[in-house]
């Protein structure tokens, strides 16, 4: 099958996908549609189609990444995109001026699909005034993560059936999470509860008006929830600064099977990845039943292709 | 849900025996939490107060020991928020054992012990230490602060949750403030989390200098370097804007001068849930006191000014100061018997807490309640203790005390086992007769005191 009828029936009306702002729920759901097309397409012997044929992809990261890296890769070679992977050491760039002048470079050499990765928030929005081809921002600091949110989403849609309706806990180093605000603004968008759960130390300021209800406790926060979405706590923030000790992490904040049972029976764990098993989830839980962790891999691959499909229709094509 | 980590130790009563039953008569009982002060009695069972009120004056119930009260007054064990004790790592200044002697001795049947020991209370297994070491040799009821930040460095914070479930009362960093106002920012948001309780020391150590007392017109007389108010005052002002921020539990360890005094005020008139400790030094003392520089009245804050000694006493009347402390800190005489200058801070204050505290009574300057509300349910309300209080069900934790008698204090009889106590052959009037923790008696004055 091929997804190239289902543009027909969804048109994208954005350049670009620099976050979840600024999208509307149908153009959310549209973007899902397509993926749930990709996810039938990715899983046949025969994976390539060719409506991004003749396009070159460029995967510019300023910030190092294996998994999303690789998945948009993937994602662009499935859709017959010819793709080129750019790191670039963060040592090297420090100045906003050098991220534009990397930007006109890759600009000059044509590229249809720029996706960028940058340490620092806003820093892809400021690249994408300067080129003339699509930009997705692949994550920039702690602003947005757009495809991360969209393939949370798709795994929760593909599982519960819809998102309106669900209470969706998000748990831990909210304050760093490009992850978290993402699917905040998406869940809200979609019609679901969020919940936050983290210390307050790793809360960002004024969470309550994100549009969340903040929870200091899982106890409190898990209790009844449909979705856990547990998030990757950077080790260097566990050693006083922000929380105490990786200790008293887990044992607070860390996903085991006691606190799951406080959720739905029904409820799923999800991880964005890379886990640290032992410090935010129990290694039990990761590889529980109720885990979805690996399909959120595959849905990754696949709302890749979705949104560089949707975005290919705005591509020039003189 | 979470599960302590040490596993939950039944904690055994000091020298309970079950089915212990005692009836108090004949006693002026006051409860400075209930505003209380009548004559009547009290009965203690199981090492709970069972009974009270004018009906148990006379007569006690059957089988009951009954102690004659004599028209004393009954009021609540004290509650000292600040004990320095020596173990680990200077027990030959203090233990946990001979600290307990002597706060029986003062009427003291909680002290909460500081963490600013070798090694510092900062982990678990320690606060597990203290506690099993007050549980085997104490004999008042001890509870451990922890330490705030790793080492009391004031860097990283400490696993305040853990140390919580563990036992600790509250958090601190000693006697040295945390500098970084980034560092307490986080560690009482953190601390609000877990419903922690944060006990400050004030002194921002870069302006206090090598100040070594008060800075005045005295440490000039006496060629000392001083120790503005200020260091305080700005420490507490900083704080008072963190505990604005973070929404978090704040009380400072001491205050001791006025400017801190209208900080603290404006903050509570604020609505902030923030308190403050005064030592009993620094409501009976002055820098005046120091005199021939006499090291014993070396202490961390510095005895201020007679004018910041008086609003002390008026924060405590008005109730903008919440606690008395004795601020106990055993110091041996190697470490006193020094210039001025190099003598190390501290004296010791758990025989003469209450009697000192009672030249403020005696003076007229505070009722008898207000008194010992501050060394009684007022710290047992911030520590979310149960004791500290004549109440049905609480702990028989329990003083006699004759207001009036005057007494010499004489460095040789106290149980403490370093000597550097401020009120060194000093007369006071009042003190313990009996001392009772848990429904036992732990105390009790004899004819040669």
């Amino acid at each position: 099958m091929s997804i190239a009828a289902a543009p027909t029936s969804f048109f994208y009306p954005h350049r670009h996908l620099l976050g979840i702002e600024g999208l509307t729920p149908a153009e959310i759901e549209g973007l899902l549609d397509l993926a749930d097309d990709a996810v039938e397409l990715s899983r046949q012997v025969s994976k390539k189609q060719d409506s991004l044929r003749g396009r070159t992809q460029i995967n510019l990261f300023f910030e190092a990444s294996t998994r999303t890296q690789s998945s948009f890769e993937l994602a662009g070679k499935r859709l017959g995109a010819d793709v080129m992977n750019m790191s670039v050491g963060s040592s090297s760039i420090k100045k906003g001026e050098t991220v534009i002048d990397t930007a006109m470079t890759l600009n000059a050499m044509r590229p249809d699909i720029l996706v960028v990765r940058h340490f620092a928030a806003g820093a892809v929005e400021l690249l994408s005034q300067k080129v003339s081809c699509s930009v997705i921002n692949a994550g920039d600091g702690s602003h947005e993560h757009p495809t991360q949110a969209l393939l949370d989403a798709l795994t929760i849609r593909r599982n519960k059936g819809q998102i309106a309706g669900l209470t969706i806990a998000i748990c831990g180093d909210v304050l760093h999470s490009r992850v978290a605000r993402s699917n905040i603004i998406l869940l809200n968008a979609l019609g679901a509860r969020v919940r936050i759960i983290a210390p307050s130390t790793l809360l960002p300021p004024f969470a309550d008006r994100l549009g969340a209800e903040i929870f200091t406790s899982m106890e409190k926060g898990l209790e009844g929830v449909d979705i856990i979405m547990m998030l990757r706590l950077q080790l260097e923030r566990m050693s006083g600064s922000f929380v105490p000790s990786v200790r008293e992490y887990f044992h607070f904040f860390g996903l085991d099977h006691e606190k799951l049972a406080l959720a739905k029976p029904d409820a799923l764990v999800m991880h964005p990845g890379p886990m640290n098993r032992g410090v935010e989830i129990d290694s039990a839980v990761a590889d529980d039943n109720r885990s979805v962790i690996s399909e959120q891999v595959e849905m990754g691959v696949a709302v890749r292709m979705a949104v560089m499909q949707a975005l290919a229709q705005q591509l020039p094509n003189q | 849900m979470t599960k302590p980590l040490l596993a939950e130790r039944k904690k055994k009563k000091i020298g309970s025996k079950p089915g212990n039953k005692i009836a108090l008569i004949n006693a002026r009982l006051i409860d400075p939490a209930s505003g209380m002060d009548e004559v009547g009695g009290l009965t203690i069972k199981k090492g709970k107060i069972a009974e009270l009120g004018p009906e148990l004056r006379r007569n006690a119930p059957e089988g009951y020991d009954v102690i004659d009260c004599g028209g004393h007054i009954l009021c609540p064990g004290l509650i000292d928020m600040l004990v320095h004790t020596g173990e680990p790592g200077f027990e030959h200044r203090e233990t946990l054992a001979t600290a307990s002697r002597a706060a029986a001795v003062g009427g003291v049947t909680t002290i909460i012990c500081m963490p600013d020991t070798d090694p510092v209370i900062d982990d678990m297994a320690l606060v597990d230490f203290i506690e099993r070491r007050a549980r085997d040799t104490a004999i008042v009821n001890v509870h451990p602060m922890a330490a705030m930040t790793r080492g009391l460095e004031g860097e990283e914070m400490t696993e305040i949750g853990l140390l919580k479930e563990a036992g600790a009362v509250a958090f601190t960093n000693g006697a040295d403030s945390i500098a970084s106002a980034r560092v307490m920012r986080r560690t009482l948001d953190y601390a609000k989390d877990f419903d922690a309780l944060i006990v400050h020391s004030l002194e921002d150590a870069d302006l206090a200098g090598s100040g070594v007392m008060n800075e005045g017109e005295v440490s000039s007389r006496l060629g000392l370097s001083g120790i503005a108010a200020a260091a305080e005052i700005i420490m507490l002002q900083r704080d008072m804007e963190l505990a604005q921020l973070t929404g978090a539990q704040y009380h400072a360890a001491q205050i001791s001068t006025a400017g801190s005094l209208r900080v603290m005020r404006r903050a509570k008139a604020h609505g902030l849930k923030v308190s403050c400790g005064v030592s009993v030094n620094h409501l009976t003392l002055n820098e005046n006191d120091i005199g021939p520089y006499r090291t014993f009245l070396k202490v961390r804050p510095p005895l201020r000014s007679e004018e910041d000694r008086m609003a002390m006493v008026e924060g405590l009347v008005s109730g903008d100061i919440d606690v008395i402390v004795s601020g106990h800190n055993p110091k041996d005489a190697d470490v006193k018997r020094r210039p001025f200058a190099e003598a190390e801070d501290g004296a010791i204050g758990l025989e003469t807490l209450l009697p000192a505290a009672l030249r403020l009574y005696h003076a007229g300057q505070i009722e008898l309640p207000a008194l010992l509300r501050a060394m009684t349910s007022a710290p047992a309300d911030l520590l979310k203790l149960p004791a500290g209080r004549l109440q049905k069900g609480a702990p028989a934790d329990l003083i006699l005390v004759d207001l009036d008698t005057p007494w010499v204090v004489d460095p040789d009889l106290l149980q403490s086992k370093s000597k550097n106590t401020p009120f060194d052959e000093s007369q006071l009037q009042g003190r313990v007769l009996h001392t009772i923790v848990n429904g036992n008696t732990v105390y009790t004055l004899s004819d040669d005191h």
